[in-house]
């Protein structure tokens, strides 16, 4: 009777295999596939179409003589540093005030978060408008009586990175903020009633205890806009199209530019290569730490 | 045991650690909500009155000829036919590219979770991780790849590559559903003979429409923000209205209309806004589904 009802178990695999091809196909052949024909061809003499004459480091030593590509690399740094600084540190503080038990959380958290629903061009066209010199938030200030009041951020080689800060952040904090704030009320409640019974002040109590106990929900939030950033695309389009010059030009776009518009293919790939070690320099040692847990529970 | 006192804590009513804490969040609410009301309030003035100078001043002739002209007429480059176009578009990727994602990632959840195969954990591994390479690093490949397909530049090869991008967040968000469900469900109807598919429609599907939800505002929005690869992959015809309203604003030649600018610029981001404001907590909790692991 049991051998009857039993179906079989390489019939049963199959259903599971075959339910599973796309996301097979999928790993295999683009996640996998696609990144080592990126990195193979970015070692090839490619111009516009990929070729398989294979000329070593080539094309990187190019791409780091180019001050276009070198442009990009130092503003995506700043950018990042700053960026991550600033959401990881504002997140938290508006998290850690969100928690205090106030009135209206739900709106706050409305309003911080509903840039996050938006299109970067979107975000970037906004900001345009705002901080356009000559009609924008400057000539507003000015008009009402700060005739010396200056905010041409976007106008200027120097500043411009800045324009793209300010976008960027107002875009992306809420959602670290969410993160942080689920963080937050993870945090177990003895934790607080321990360190009130020993009168330890709140704020030594965030720093001390809290903020080490979240150590994984900082390192997931960091891995998660640090891999943002290295994509950050769509913004620099919208806001500023690479300019004023190639004051703010970006890797991502870098090899779009190279790909599409500029029938590069060889210098795109390297870039594009250089953008994978990036991304893997973060992921590496995250993923050391997730394994790691994983081996102690 | 101790008798607690009740009643409400007297407090006292200038609390300055609470003022200081509303006033914090109230300065981050105004610089959050400022680009909405700029965006709002240019979006009805007339050019003159925006030549002015004064982006937060409420319209003093209220207008809504910027509106029409974002919606019908306003120019990207060469054609003249405003954003419709673009959103006509978008809904048209839109609407398959969530169906076929949501598809096939909720059977490779349920997959991952119930049926587990030799290696499926490592395939899974890689989805993840996956997620995190930059798209720049795959683009070129998966160009020639649609192109051999014969679907570059088209409806179906915009959608097929949005399918693939969808696939590790919400292969982890189902699987992580379904992992959580009882087993004994599952055991259960295995011995009442249901198979892969039965288990699966009869049973799984219909108890997670919360997990389906999360799946759709997570993909509408995501797809409908969508930039890079509407312009790559969709084909001139089939620009979707993010690539739309760039070309619009960006256009080099013309004057610029900043009031009609704002207008297309709401008209884009209302979709994932209506959304957002809809679903609230489950946005949240698809946007978090990321960064917690299972």
């Amino acid at each position: 009777m049991a051998n009857q009802a039993r179906p079989n178990p390489y019939f049963r695999n199959m259903n599971a295999k075959v339910a599973a091809t796309p996301m097979i196909l999928t790993t295999l052949v683009v996640f996998v596939g696609c990144s080592v024909w990126t990195v193979i061809y970015s070692f090839s003499a490619s111009r516009a179409l990929p070729v398989n004459e294979f000329v070593g480091f080539a094309q990187y030593e190019r791409l780091f003589n180019t001050s276009r590509w070198n442009k990009s690399v130092g503003n995506i740094a700043t950018y990042g540093v700053v960026s991550l600084i600033f959401s990881l540190v504002v997140g938290f503080v508006l998290a850690a005030f969100m928690d205090q038990k106030i009135r209206f959380e739900n709106t706050f958290r409305t309003i911080y978060l509903y840039p996050f629903a938006l299109s970067f061009i979107v975000t970037g066209v906004v900001w345009q408008w705002i901080l356009n010199p000559t009609f924008g938030l400057q000539e507003t200030i000015r008009n009402l009586g700060w005739e010396s009041f200056t905010f041409d951020l976007i106008a200027h080689r120097n500043t411009v990175i800045y324009a793209l800060l300010i976008a960027g952040i107002w875009q992306g904090t809420g959602f670290v903020m969410a993160l942080m704030l689920a963080g937050l009320r993870s945090v177990d409640d003895e934790i607080w009633k321990a360190s009130r019974v020993d009168g330890i002040p709140k704020w030594k109590t965030y720093i001390f205890v809290v903020i080490p106990m979240m150590r994984g929900v900082f390192v997931t939030t960091l891995v998660i806009i640090a891999s943002g950033i290295v994509r950050l695309y769509d913004l620099v389009v919208a806001l500023t199209n690479g300019g004023p010059g190639i004051a703010s030009e970006v890797p991502a776009k870098y090899v779009y530019d190279f790909m599409f518009a500029r029938a590069n293919v060889g210098q795109a790939l390297a870039a594009s290569t250089v953008m994978l070690t990036t991304v893997l320099i973060i992921l590496i040692p995250w993923i050391y730490l997730e394994y790691g847990k994983k081996k102690q529970g | 045991m101790a008798i607690e006192p009740t009643g409400p804590r007297p407090r006292r009513n200038f609390d300055p650690t609470r003022i200081m804490i509303y006033s914090v969040l109230a300065v981050a609410a105004v610089y959050y909500l400022l680009p909405l009301w700029v965006m709002v309030m240019t979006s009805l003035k007339g050019m003159p009155e925006v030549r002015l100078g004064n982006i937060f001043a409420p319209p003093v002739e209220l207008t809504f000829e910027p509106w029409a002209k974002a919606w019908d007429s306003a120019c990207t480059g060469l054609y003249c036919e405003g954003l419709k176009v673009g959103f006509g578009n978008s809904v048209k990727i839109l609407i398959p590219s969530v169906i076929i994602s949501i598809a096939i990632a909720s059977v490779n959840g349920y997959a991952l979770s119930f049926w587990r195969f030799k290696g499926s954990e490592v395939f899974f591994t890689i989805l993840i991780f996956g997620s995190f390479i930059p798209y720049q690093v795959m683009l070129y490949p998966l160009v020639i790849i649609t192109r051999e397909l014969g679907i570059f530049g088209s409806l179906a090869g915009v959608i097929f590559i949005h399918t693939i991008f969808g696939m590790p967040i919400l292969t982890l968000l189902f699987r992580n559903y379904f992992a959580s469900l009882p087993e004994e469900l599952f055991k259960a109807a295995r011995v009442d003979g249901a198979g892969f598919w039965g288990i699966f429609l009869k049973i799984l599907v219909p108890m997670s429409p919360p997990i389906f939800v999360v799946a759709i505002i997570l993909q509408v929005t995501g797809i409908w923000n969508d930039f890079l690869f509407g312009v790559i992959f969709a084909g001139t015809k089939n620009f979707p209205m993010t690539v739309q309203l760039n070309n619009i604003v960006n256009a080099t030649q013309g004057v610029k209309e900043y009031n009609v600018n704002m207008a297309a610029t709401i008209l884009t981001g209302a979709v994932p806004l209506l959304i957002y404001f809809v679903s609230g907590k489950l946005f949240v909790r698809g946007i978090a589904a990321g960064a917690v692991k299972g």
